[in-house]
Formats: structure tokens, C-alpha cells, sequence
């Protein structure tokens, strides 16, 4: 994450100057003393621990537009003192700490364990190796030329604020950095485009539809542009009714030049132009057009999207910025739920890495992970998005004229819409978002930007914390007085809470046996009786359909639950119905495990209304058994469908109780805690 | 007969190495056996009858105790071969009686009851067997003549209907050796006919499949069975527009095989998981699913999974429909069947060797192991989960399914193997 963050921070300075350096004579001369003075500020701080302070106020007095000081002062006040040194450490340290909690608290080691772990140890090495010159240009090149286009007023500042932050995420390696990264600016110019046109080759030979997207974006894109001279003009006319009138006359300059650079560059960049422009005019148009007020309105888990109703999904589309084909053969029932062809968005999104310009990288890692299934699991996928928010607002900063409590939330929201498209969204991660709006717009207007970035990052941990890592110490708690020695214990799938149950169990004594009942296409079973073998319990291993064979030896049965809605009802890995159904048919008493964040007061009577739809072509093929051929090139059958469901609806009269981190309760009590869960605990 | 012994222990073989596929081959080559069986059997001058009774128990007996009780290995074949035993004594029986009753009417009435006693003196369970036979013949044509005669005169009246019985009461050959002779041929055409039926079964269920299917239907069905995909085909053959939901029913995953043949005859299916099958049931109208063995009391033994489907359509009120041909229908009540009448197939179906292979080493609490795969073959479904049975008679209800049963065997035929042992 650190290791993007950095390029595309230093980024956006050094491609001012690609787009506009060159041909214009105005805008040249503003970035060219931009850039030395950073350079000399850097070189001159090189070896003092706080460089990024010294870039601050730098361009900040030289510019001092009038609007952005108050925070940028507050900001710098509060840089030198906890960012540039020390914050990052501690921010590191907090994180590494966190991460090391969330692996014990297992979410899974491989959900979590890997995708943190892995970026140190690149991030530095990057940082130190060839840091600019190959991975990081085309970076700077094409969200440089987006932001161009897009977000022009206030980028210059904005810009120099990043770049602070990026000399304290970088940590240990962050002076060395900057003056690199801003050496490379000036070197790589030639390089950039030419690896951009690369990408772009790339892009648009990932399909037609793209291109065609694209070129109607253009012109809204262009429109968009003029817009914002527009805006940045007035900005501007009131900047110089306050007094400081060059730094932001020079802005709005840049930006008809930048403008003009785009219609008249094609010549000599024809591909980079439009096509560079689209993406950030749709991206940008997610961060700015959308009036937040209307966002707050409708929060996160919206009203959720029928995709049966044609109109809204073509608008939808429009704004995707993951690419999606439709799969073919839907089954009729499921219309209205979203089905891709699995696999066509994994590299369409890699390719259009270097364009999704306001994504930031941790946003856009979590989702690629989504995406391939690397991170499942509510607990997990919870986790992962609320970390890389938290990534997300530490390198935040809000753009001059705009107010960080509705910017954040729109950000937030146009992270969120990605996520969504990478996959749908689970309830916890519903109430996670709503949770996080919600402490984003009671945000005292009166704290600065620091604080408040401070203050909503601590929040973050302490929900994982609270609400997940110690609510499942609590269930645990709870869960461990039912077993008895010589019970058999069912369980189904794989379920975090469940298996930390059985394992402290187990630590504690108890004499019991385990029955994993799994089911296909996932066998996230398996994963579990690994896990549990490896610990020592012992364990039997089914399939669902054996459930009632199984079920005769079963005394109780501890399932997970992806989210308990108010009318009792389980929504929960496909299959667990069926498993209590069984249950409850055998009078096994069935305990459902849940954290309270993940109850929702939505009601749902069946499965079909609101579920997920996983990719199909996993059912045709089942693994280590290649005889099993009869469904190869099913869908080119029309009268062939195969159906992966992800979720189903337990009906509540099959629950026997439900463990929660405010005790047990039966499923007639939920709607109880919803309403003062909500009332009283998630808002604070 | 060595050749005949070779062909038991040929047979046995089969059946235990799962050459046989699916019960109604099992069936069908059970038949052919025991067709053989009879007429290689040389025909003493008297007690034809308990003669050939005892060649086929014989056979019989070896037959079900080739089922290796301690590994319950493929029993539901067994199952199928013990029914059909049980249906070419309750043949013979028959025969015989009819037979008997055909003499009797060649004889005279009061001839005929004294050859009756000397019989009865002979093979007290036969005759026992033939007032059985004639109190059910009773039961089965119930008419206020009958009603109004005397019992041991009933008995006698009802004239037999089977047409082998017609054509000895035509002859009317008094000759014991003809009739003994008449006797064996008899028995061969019934178990041809019984071959026969265990053929066409397939097309009598799925003659009924437009009564039952209607426009638009859902259908839902698990795994695969001849039976239902010969139902469904005929109702499609008949337009009947519909579509089908197929769980492929692990660890076998015959759903696979039947979604395709479906499609093929141009049925819109979708193929489900398993664990979704509660999911879908309630847009479902109707689950229809095949049997392995339908019990006495009306249970059915199923493939793995369906007493999980059972149990979900009885909670949406989604009628469960089970088609099985008459020759699984199975005399024997069924005690504790999901373990007794049941068979484990290897575990490697569900997990891969390789992969937990270290999984076994983890060691292991005295003496056992630390990890243990179940993998069953075969569900019981209880008789109140199903709504209806389609056998090839027509539509019946689990609870008249001793009925039925009582027209396919005699009540001495229900224990084979204990008689002997």
C-alpha cells in the first residue's frame, strides 16, 4: 500500500508538468520552481528527520492562497510534530500490532495473513531499487494526465500535502525517497508516455466495449473540464477578493491550458489524450459530482440494486469502473441479482490499475482480493475493507475548497461503489460503512484536519477491536458453557467464531468430537479440518447430504452466520438451512454464532430475494474427479443453467439460540438488539 | 448342476464387485437367474411345488448372504435381489395354487378338498401359503358372492385369473405328471413375465407423468434415477413445458449426467448444489425423485441426500413424489435403516488422499484415529415425508404400501434366510 502511495502522491506534480510543462510557457515556469524547491527543501532536509515539513510550508508560501492555509497550517503544525517522524512509526507499529492481533484472532491466515505481509517487504524494496524509474512512471503519467483533467484547483496543494504524506508512510525510507521520486519526474518525461501507451494498448484490447465507453465519456469528460475552469475561476475571483491572487490566477491558467492541452495535444499524444481523460472524468465525476448530501441520504447499503430493472443497470454500467460481462444462461428466478462471467474482471481491473486514479491502492488491493476470493468470510472481508480505509484516510487530505466531512464521506461512498462491483457487499460490511459515515459526519467541525483523520482511524481500530476481536473473545465465553464432555459437536462449512470455539474448547479440556459437515463448491470445510486436526481434536468429515446420517451421533450443532436479520432469520453460507433444518428434525438443539455488528434490522423470508451469485462454471467441474465431464461447454446450451448461490435464509423456528457478544439469546430477541444495538452501542 | 452353481457364484460375484449397476438390472439378472434355476430343476413326481420352492430358496438364500453383513457392501442390491426372490416363490406359490385349484376343479369339489388334505400332509407350509393366497385373492376381488360362500369354499371359488391356470382348467388333465410338467412351465412364463414387467416398468410410471405434471411446473430432483429421467422426458414428450431443478447430489454427482440428458430432450434445467436445495424448494411444485428400495411401511431408501430434500419440501408443503417400479417395492419392515440398510463408499470421494495425507499422521487419540470420513451411501426417508408413490400400478399412498406388497409376496417367503439358519 505504502509503496503506491508514494508515486502517486509525488505523482501528481510531475505530471502537471508532462501535460503542461512542455508545451505552455505559464504553467512551466510555476512547476519548474515547484519542483527544485522541493528538491532543494529535501536535499537541505535530507538529513534531518523532517524533510516533508519543510516541502510544506515551502510551496505553501509561496502559493498561500488565502482558503487553504488554515488547515494546511494546522496540518503542518500537526505534521512536524506527529507525522514525520514519529506518527509513522506509531502508525506502523499500531497497524502491525493490529495485524498481528487479527491473524491470532485468525480470521484466517490466509485471508489476512498474506496480503499485509506481503506488502512490506515489496514496499521497501521498491522504495529502494528502482523506486521511479520503472514502476512508479507510468503511475505518475496516468494519474497525473487524470488529474489534469479532473481535479485541477486544488491539486497543487493538495499534491504537496500527499507528499508529506508520503515521506511519513514511507517510514524509514522516506527521505531518500522524495528527492528521487522528484528527480525521476523530470527524467522519466519521455518514458511515461510511451509506457502509457503500452497500458493503453493493453486496455483496449481487453475488449471493444471498453473503448466505446470511453469515447462517449469524453465528451463528458471535456464538459467536466470546462466545468471545473469554471469553478476554479470563481474560486479564484473570490481568492482574489482575500488578497493572494497569483498562486490561484496561475491555477485557473493551468487549467485552460491544461484544457487546451488535452484538445490540442491529440496530435502529438493522440492516444493519451481522450483516452487518458475518460477514466478520470468518470472516476472524478464519482468523487465530485455526487452531491453528498444526496449520499448521506441514501446510506451505504442503499436500496439494493434490482438488476432486472434494464434502465438502472445500464446507468450503473455506465459508471462502473470494473469492467463486467453479463454471464450468459441466468437462471430466470435470479434476475435481479448481478452475475458476471467469472474471471473477465480480474485482468480488465489489473489493466486499468494505473487509471483508477482516486482509488486508493490499499481500496483498490482489498477489492482486487474480493474479486479473486483471496479474502471471504464476513469477519475477514470486514477487516480487510475497514483497514484499507483506514490506509485510505491516513494518506487523506482534504482539497481546499471543500469540506473534509463531505469529501471523506463521498470518497468513502466512491470506495465503497468500487468494492461493491469487486463484489457485493455483506451486511457486516453494510453496518461497517454505515458505522464509519456515520463517525465521519460527527466529525466537530471543529477539528482539524489531522485531528480528525487521528480520531477517525482510531475509531476504525476500535471497532475491529470491539466489535469483532473482542466480541468473539466474548462468544467464545458464552459458547464454551454449552459443550459438554462427550458431546459431538456439528459444524458446518467454515466459520471463524466457530472454529476459535472448538479450539479454546478444546485448550480448555472439554472431551468432545467434532462432525464437519462440508459442501461443495467451496469445501471450506476442508480448510477447517485442517486446521483442527492440526490442533489435535478429533474430527469427522462429511458431506451435506450425508447430514442425516451424521446427524443420529450429533448432540449439538454451532453454525456461523454471515448476518441475523430482525426477524430472526440466518443469512449464512448456502447450506446452513439445511443443516438446521436436519437438526431440528433430529431435535439437536442449533446454536448460531454472531457478532452483534452483524445483525440487520432488514427482514427476508427466503433466499431468493437478496442473495449472491457466485460464478457458475466452479459447479460443471468438481475437483479430483475429471470422469465428470457431462457439463463441459454448458453454456452454450440455453436450456442449460447452473446456479451458485451463495447464501441462504435459515428460517428463525430452527434456531435454537443465538450466541452474541451481548450474550444468548433466543432469535425473537433480535430485533431488540438491533434497535438498542443501534440506539446505544454502534454510534458512540 | 455344477453350470448352475457356476452361474450363482458368477452372479454373487457381480454383485459384489458392482458390475451390476442400479436395481433394476440387479433385477432383471436376478430373474433370469432363478428363471434358469427352475428349469434346469429336474421335476420329482410329486411336490413339484415345494420342490422348486426349495431349488429357489436355495438359490436365494445364497444370493442374500453373499451380502457380506459385516461391511453392509451394496446392500440395497441385495435388497433388490431378496425382492426378487421373494416374488418367483410367491410365483411358484401361486402356480401351484392355481394349479391345484384347476385339478380340484377337474376332480370335483369334495375329490378335490380330500387331494387338498393329502397335500396338506405333505407340505403343511404350502397349503398354509395357498389359504393365504386364496384369503388375499378374497381380499383382492371382493364380491358379495364370495362374501356370502363359505370360507374354505372361498378358498376354492375364486378362480385364479392367471392365464396359465385357464389353460390347465381347460385341459383339465387329471394327469399328476402333465400337471407337474404344466406346473414348470407356468412358473417359466410367470418369471418371463415378471422379466417383462421389470422392463416395461418404466415405460407404465412414466405413462402417468402428464396426470401428475402440469404446465409450467418446477420440478426439482436430486441426483440421478432412471425412473425419473423417463418420467420427465414423457411428460416433455407430451408438451408439457417445465423446468427442472437438479441437485447433483454428491459424492456421486449423477445429477451432472441427468441435467445433460434432460437438456438434451430440450427440458429446461438448472443445476443446483446440494446445500441450496432449501434455498430453491420453496419456488419448487413438486420434488420428484427415484428410489433404491421402497419398505413396507411405506420408508424409502434413497440415495444419499433426499431425506434432506424430503424434509425440506415437508416444510414448504412441496409434494415429494418418489417413482419406483413394483420390483423395489420390499417386504421387510425397516429397524434403525439408515445404519442397517446402508453401505459406505470410500473416503477418497470427499477428500483427496493426498492432500490429508498428513492429516492422518497428526497422531492419534488411543489408538484411534484423529480424523474420520463418513460418506454414506444411502438416506432413509421416512413414510410421512412422502406424499406419493408412482410405481408402475398407478398412484399409491405410503400407507397402502403393505397392500401392495401383499400382492407381490407371500408372507412365508418374507424371511429367506432365517428359515434355513
Amino acid at each position: 500500500m505504502d509503496m503506491r502511495r508514494p508515486p502517486r502522491t509525488v505523482s501528481d506534480p510531475k505530471v502537471r508538468q508532462v501535460g503542461f510543462v512542455t508545451p505552455s510557457g505559464a504553467p512551466p515556469t510555476r512547476s519548474l520552481s515547484d519542483a527544485p524547491t522541493t528538491v532543494a527543501a529535501v536535499a537541505s532536509a535530507a538529513s534531518a528527520s523532517s524533510p516533508p515539513s519543510g516541502e510544506i510550508s515551502l510551496p505553501g508560501s509561496s502559493l498561500s492562497p488565502v482558503m487553504i492555509p488554515p488547515p494546511r497550517h494546522a496540518s503542518s503544525d500537526g505534521r512536524p510534530s506527529a507525522p514525520v517522524a514519529v506518527p509513522n512509526p506509531a502508525s506502523s507499529l499500531r497497524r502491525e500490532s493490529l495485524r498481528i492481533r487479527v491473524g491470532s484472532y485468525n480470521a484466517s491466515e490466509v485471508v489476512l495473513g498474506t496480503p499485509p505481509s506481503a506488502s512490506p517487504s515489496s514496499r521497501t524494496d521498491n522504495a529502494a531499487s528502482e523506486f521511479s524509474e520503472e514502476t512508479m512512471s507510468p503511475w505518475h503519467g496516468r494519474s497525473g494526465t487524470a488529474k489534469v483533467a479532473s481535479s485541477f484547483p486544488g491539486s497543487t496543494s493538495e499534491m504537496i500535502v500527499m507528499k508529506t504524506g508520503v515521506g511519513g508512510g514511507g517510514g524509514a525510507g522516506s527521505t531518500p525517497k522524495s528527492p528521487l521520486t522528484t528527480a525521476s519526474v523530470v527524467k522519466t518525461l519521455p518514458g511515461i508516455s510511451e509506457k502509457e501507451r503500452e497500458v493503453l494498448m493493453g486496455t483496449q484490447n481487453d475488449g471493444a466495449g471498453v473503448s466505446k465507453t470511453l469515447k462517449e465519456k469524453t465528451t463528458k469528460a471535456e464538459r467536466r473540464a470546462v466545468q471545473e475552469a469554471q469553478r476554479a475561476a470563481k474560486a479564484a475571483a473570490k481568492e482574489a477578493g482575500a488578497g493572494v491572487k497569483p498562486s490561484a490566477a496561475s491555477g485557473s491558467a493551468v487549467v485552460a491550458n491544461t484544457k487546451q492541452g488535452k484538445i490540442v495535444k491529440p496530435p502529438s499524444q493522440k492516444k493519451d489524450g481522450p483516452q487518458i481523460a475518460p477514466p478520470s472524468g468518470s472516476s472524478e465525476k464519482k468523487v465530485v459530482d455526487r452531491p453528498p448530501e444526496k449520499d448521506r441520504k441514501k446510506d451505504v447499503p442503499a436500496p439494493r440494486m434490482q438488476f432486472d430493472d434494464k434502465h438502472r443497470v445500464e446507468k450503473a454500467k455506465r459508471r462502473a469502473v470494473v469492467n463486467q460481462f453479463e454471464a450468459k444462461n441466468r437462471v430466470e428466478l435470479f434476475r435481479h441479482l448481478p452475475q458476471y462471467i467469472h474471471g473477465t474482471q480480474l485482468p480488465d481491473l489489473e489493466g486499468k490499475f494505473f487509471q483508477l486514479d482516486p482509488m486508493h491502492p490499499s481500496v483498490y488491493k482489498v477489492g482486487l482480493q474480493y474479486l479473486s476470493g483471496q479474502i471471504s468470510g464476513g469477519n475477514a472481508r470486514c477487516i480487510a475493507m475497514l483497514l484499507a480505509f483506514r490506509e485510505a484516510i491516513r494518506d487523506y487530505s482534504t482539497p481546499p475548497e471543500k469540506a473534509l466531512v463531505r469529501d471523506l464521506t463521498a470518497k468513502i461512498s466512491s470506495y465503497v461503489s468500487f468494492l461493491i462491483e469487486c463484489r457485493p457487499l455483506s451486511i457486516s460490511m453494510g453496518n461497517t460503512i454505515k458505522f464509519l459515515k456515520n463517525r465521519i459526519a460527527k466529525l466537530p467541525d471543529t477539528m482539524s484536519e489531522s485531528e480528525a483523520k487521528y480520531s477517525l482511524q482510531s475509531d476504525i481500530d476500535r471497532f475491529i477491536n470491539e466489535k469483532i476481536v473482542i466480541a468473539d473473545k466474548v462468544i467464545i465465553r458464552h459458547a464454551v458453557t454449552k459443550i459438554r464432555d462427550g458431546d459431538v459437536l456439528l459444524t458446518y462449512g467454515l466459520s471463524s467464531v466457530v472454529e476459535m470455539i472448538l479450539v479454546y474448547a478444546h485448550e480448555v479440556g472439554k472431551q468432545f468430537r467434532v462432525v464437519i459437515v462440508d459442501s461443495r463448491p467451496k469445501l471450506e470445510g476442508q480448510v477447517l479440518l485442517h486446521r483442527l486436526v492440526a490442533k489435535g481434536l478429533n474430527c469427522t468429515y462429511t458431506h451435506i447430504n450425508a447430514i442425516s446420517y451424521i446427524m443420529h451421533e450429533v448432540t449439538r450443532v454451532f453454525l456461523g452466520a454471515a448476518s441475523v436479520l430482525s426477524n430472526g432469520t440466518v443469512y449464512s453460507r448456502v447450506g446452513t438451512a439445511c443443516v438446521a433444518m436436519v437438526a431440528n428434525a433430529f431435535r439437536v438443539p442449533v446454536l448460531i454464532c454472531c457478532e452483534a455488528y452483524k445483525f440487520h434490522e432488514r427482514v427476508q423470508l427466503d433466499s431468493i430475494c437478496s442473495n449472491e451469485l457466485g460464478d457458475p462454471d466452479v459447479i460443471s467441474k468438481v475437483s479430483g474427479r475429471q470422469d465428470l465431464n457431462h457439463l463441459d461447454n454448458w453454456a452454450d446450451n440455453e436450456n442449460l443453467q447452473l446456479l451458485n448461490l451463495s447464501y441462504d435464509a435459515t428460517p428463525s423456528d430452527y434456531v435454537s439460540m443465538i450466541i452474541t457478544d451481548y450474550g444468548m439469546l433466543p432469535p425473537s430477541s433480535v430485533p431488540v438488539i438491533v434497535r438498542e444495538y443501534r440506539r446505544e452501542n454502534l454510534w458512540i | 448342476m455344477p453350470d448352475l452353481q457356476a452361474l450363482v457364484t458368477d452372479f454373487v460375484l457381480k454383485l459384489k464387485r458392482r458390475k451390476i449397476e442400479g436395481s433394476q438390472a440387479t433385477a432383471k439378472q436376478t430373474a433370469e437367474l432363478l428363471r434358469q434355476v427352475v428349469s434346469q430343476q429336474r421335476m420329482p413326481y410329486t411336490n413339484q411345488a415345494s420342490v422348486l420352492i426349495d431349488a429357489v430358496r436355495a438359490v436365494g438364500e445364497q444370493l442374500i448372504a453373499a451380502n457380506p453383513i459385516g461391511e453392509l457392501s451394496n446392500s440395497y442390491l441385495f435388497l433388490a435381489v431378496g425382492n426378487i426372490v421373494r416374488r418367483v416363490l410367491h410365483i411358484i406359490r401361486e402356480e401351484n395354487l392355481s394349479s391345484t385349484t384347476a385339478a380340484m376343479e377337474g376332480l370335483g369339489l369334495t375329490a378335490g378338498s380330500d387331494d387338498d388334505e393329502g397335500e396338506h400332509e405333505d407340505r403343511p407350509g404350502l397349503s398354509a401359503a395357498a389359504v393365504a393366497a386364496a384369503a388375499r385373492s378374497t381380499l383382492r376381488a371382493p364380491s358379495l358372492q364370495t362374501l356370502l360362500e363359505d370360507i374354505p369354499e372361498s378358498a376354492v371359488a375364486p378362480h385364479p385369473s392367471s392365464s396359465g391356470g385357464d389353460s390347465e382348467g381347460k385341459s383339465k388333465s387329471a394327469d399328476r405328471g402333465s400337471r407337474s410338467k404344466k406346473l414348470k412351465h407356468d412358473v417359466i412364463e410367470a418369471i418371463n413375465e415378471l422379466i417383462q414387467d421389470i422392463d416395461t416398468c418404466h415405460e407404465l410410471i412414466s405413462e402417468q407423468a402428464v396426470e401428475h405434471i402440469h404446465q409450467n411446473e418446477v420440478i426439482l430432483t436430486l441426483g440421478r434415477s432412471r425412473t425419473v429421467k423417463e418420467f420427465l422426458c414423457a411428460a416433455k414428450e407430451k408438451k408439457r413445458t417445465f423446468r427442472v431443478f437438479v441437485a447433483e447430489g454428491a459424492p456421486r454427482y449423477q445429477g451432472h449426467v441427468l441435467a445433460k440428458e434432460l437438456v438434451g430432450k430440450g427440458i429446461q434445467t438448472t443445476v443446483i448444489t446440494d446445500s441450496a436445495v432449501f434455498a430453491m424448494i420453496s419456488r419448487v411444485n413438486m420434488v420428484i425423485v427415484g428410489a433404491h428400495a421402497i419398505m413396507a411401511n411405506g420408508g424409502v431408501i434413497a440415495p444419499v441426500g433426499i431425506n434432506m430434500v424430503a424434509l425440506a419440501a415437508q416444510r414448504h408443503a412441496v409434494p415429494f413424489v418418489v417413482v419406483a417400479g413394483s420390483h423395489k417395492l420390499c417386504p421387510l419392515y425397516p429397524h434403525n435403516p439408515e445404519v442397517l440398510l446402508n453401505e459406505f463408499r470410500c473416503p477418497s470421494d470427499l477428500l483427496d488422499f493426498g492432500e490429508f495425507s498428513d492429516c492422518m499422521d497428526y497422531g492419534s487419540l488411543g489408538g484411534s484415529p484423529l480424523l474420520h470420513v463418513v460418506n454414506p451411501a444411502f438416506d432413509y426417508v421416512q413414510p410421512k415425508l412422502v406424499s406419493l408413490f408412482i410405481t408402475d400400478t398407478g398412484g399409491h399412498n405410503p400407507s397402502y404400501v403393505y397392500r401392495l406388497i401383499a400382492d407381490y409376496y407371500s408372507a412365508d417367503d418374507l424371511v429367506v434366510q432365517q428359515n434355513s439358519t
